[in-house]
């Protein structure tokens, strides 16, 4: 029953890069975590603690070294082939030659959504990021914000339960970014989409999330998760709100204690 | 909100009358110190052959070129066909195989690995050499023996290229294929080629050089009477010297005019390629 409750699962997932005793690396250890239906959940920590390779586990883009990730009951490769994600990554890798609207459709045609079909859901798609009167326009048309939109519409217009976001806003200027941020919550309170999202803004974690996941570094592991219960609809007046400083201290402590303890060590 | 300012001026806004008046203005001020300096050129050649005394049959002045030029015409221009006829031939032979075995290598690791390093070699091996065996084999007078030798010439410019558009994929773009589940068909087609079209084309404008050198170079080596290389030859045998520079700028035209029409059609084939974006002020 408590299954049913969890889009998904990771169990005891670490994960190693390189080969050899010196040269071993250890990214992530003993990884649990699970994640429920509608949450928000942000995987937050220093450079190094393996947070986007925790996100590129559980969207099956990296194999786990063991351990196992169970996305709404099945392993995450058959997530992936039963197209249940819909990916942003830092850069919107929109492709050049295809036009905004196009570049929405693209993974309509692969999923071979036909034509008409492919046609209404990158309007209604475009509408939602409100970038319709660009459909025409091509990526380069369009400045950095506007183009993490588009990639943002691209990965909901196949309607994938859970959204992986990669440091989305990572390449965008603060004021950019803190709209976006407004955009995003208001883009998903119209999807029913599962979301986890990397980031290593702490303010960012807090504002967005309904649970931030604090990870530290060498080797990666989850160090606390902290609720974020603050009301929504959040908007700019969140950021202003005394509950917003305090869970901003909150997170920000537990991130002081591990650091405090990794160099106890 | 992010508002239409923040867009760069589209082409709309270019295509006024007004503008397009201006427009041509400018591009002619952007050419005017070639035009200018190509007349010049010609002014000083025509001045120091006639100052020096040099013999004719050595330089020609600029002046009797084009009055050969005019009365050769009925012949250099036919001729300028029949070698922009094998040229072509050769061209697109040589591209299709080269795109061919560009898509094998791209999809078959081990072809590639296995195919590479000789494409490279012979890539660097002078292929105009080979003009006289092939003339051998089908025949002196055969077009075939003058495409074969353009094809081996564009085969590897077009093939390593292309093999390289095919396989340098931005990592990301390709996970995001691999996030939809996407076949490797799919990728092929949506990713894959798109990706391979600016360097194919970039490949396509040094072959089309490539191919009108190849298929003059080997009528050095014999051929038709019809051919624009045997004139050449033959007539800078004779000391013809006007008649050859004439034969030598019809060449200069087809080349340039071939190379254009590449030009045209890879603005219609990829209108959002960096090169071709408008800038904007």
């Amino acid at each position: 029953m408590a299954e049913k409750q969890t889009v998904v699962a990771i169990r005891n997932v670490t994960k190693t890069f390189g080969e050899g005793q010196d040269r071993r690396v250890q990214a992530l250890e003993n990884i649990n975590l699970d994640i429920h239906p509608g949450e928000f959940v942000s995987l937050l920590g220093p450079s190094g603690c393996g947070k986007s390779t925790l996100l590129r586990i559980v969207g099956d883009l990296t194999p786990p070294s063991t351990g196992a990730v169970q996305v709404n009951g099945k392993s995450a490769h058959q997530a992936r082939r039963d197209r249940d994600y819909g990916m942003v990554f830092q850069q919107a890798t929109l492709y050049d030659w295809r036009t905004v609207s196009k570049n929405v459709q693209l993974p309509l045609e692969v999923m071979d959504y036909p034509r008409a079909k492919r046609d209404q859901r990158a309007q209604e798609m475009l509408r939602l990021v409100q970038l319709e009167e660009f459909s025409r326009h091509f990526p380069w048309q369009l400045s950095g914000g506007m183009q993490q939109r588009v990639s943002i519409a691209r990965a909901l217009a196949f309607e994938p339960s859970l959204l992986l976001m990669d440091e989305p806003f990572g390449a965008l200027d603060e004021m950019t970014r803190e709209r976006m941020q407004l955009e995003l919550l208001r883009i998903w309170s119209q999807t029913t989409a599962t979301v986890i999202f990397v980031t290593h803004s702490i303010p960012e974690a807090v504002f967005l999330s309904s649970r931030v996941v604090v990870m530290s570094a060498r080797p990666g592991r989850v160090a606390g998760e902290i609720e974020i219960d603050l009301p929504r609809p959040r908007d700019f007046k969140t950021r202003e709100h005394p509950r917003f400083f305090e869970k901003l201290t909150e997170v920000r402590e537990c991130l002081h204690r591990e650091e405090a303890r990794d160099s106890a060590k | 909100m992010t508002s239409a300012a923040d867009l760069i001026p589209s082409l709309e806004g270019e295509l006024l009358p007004g503008a397009r008046r201006s427009r041509l203005r400018e591009s002619f001020r952007h050419y005017l110190p070639a035009i200018v300096l190509f007349g010049l050129g010609l002014a000083a050649w025509e001045v120091v052959v006639a100052l020096f005394q040099i013999e004719g049959f050595l330089l020609p002045r600029p002046s009797v070129i084009a009055l050969t030029f005019v009365r050769e015409l009925s012949v250099i221009f036919p001729a300028g066909l029949f070698t922009m006829r094998e040229a072509l031939g050769g061209f697109v032979l040589g591209c299709g195989l080269g795109l061919l075995v560009a898509f094998a290598t791209a999809r078959w690791q081990t072809a590639s690995e296995g195919f590479m390093p000789f494409a490279i070699a012979i890539n660097s091996t002078p292929i105009i050499a080979l003009a006289p065996i092939m003339n051998n084999w089908f025949g002196i007078t055969n077009p075939l023996a003058k495409m074969s030798i353009v094809a081996v010439l564009v085969f590897f410019p077009v093939m390593i290229n292309a093999v390289r558009g095919l396989t340098q994929v931005d990592d990301a773009a390709l996970e995001l294929m691999r996030s939809y589940a996407a076949s490797e068909t799919e990728v092929l087609w949506n990713l894959r080629i798109p990706n391979a079209l600016p360097f194919v084309f970039s490949a396509f404008k040094v072959a089309a050089t490539l191919s009108v050198i190849g298929a003059i170079v080997s009528e050095y080596f014999g051929g038709s009477r019809e051919a624009l290389g045997v004139y050449i030859s033959q007539q800078a045998a004779l000391f013809h010297f006007a008649e050859a520079w004439s034969a030598i700028i019809i060449a200069c035209a087809m080349g340039i005019l071939f190379y254009l029409c590449l030009l045209l059609v890879e603005r219609a084939v990829m209108p959002w390629h960096v090169s071709l974006r408008p800038t904007g002020d």
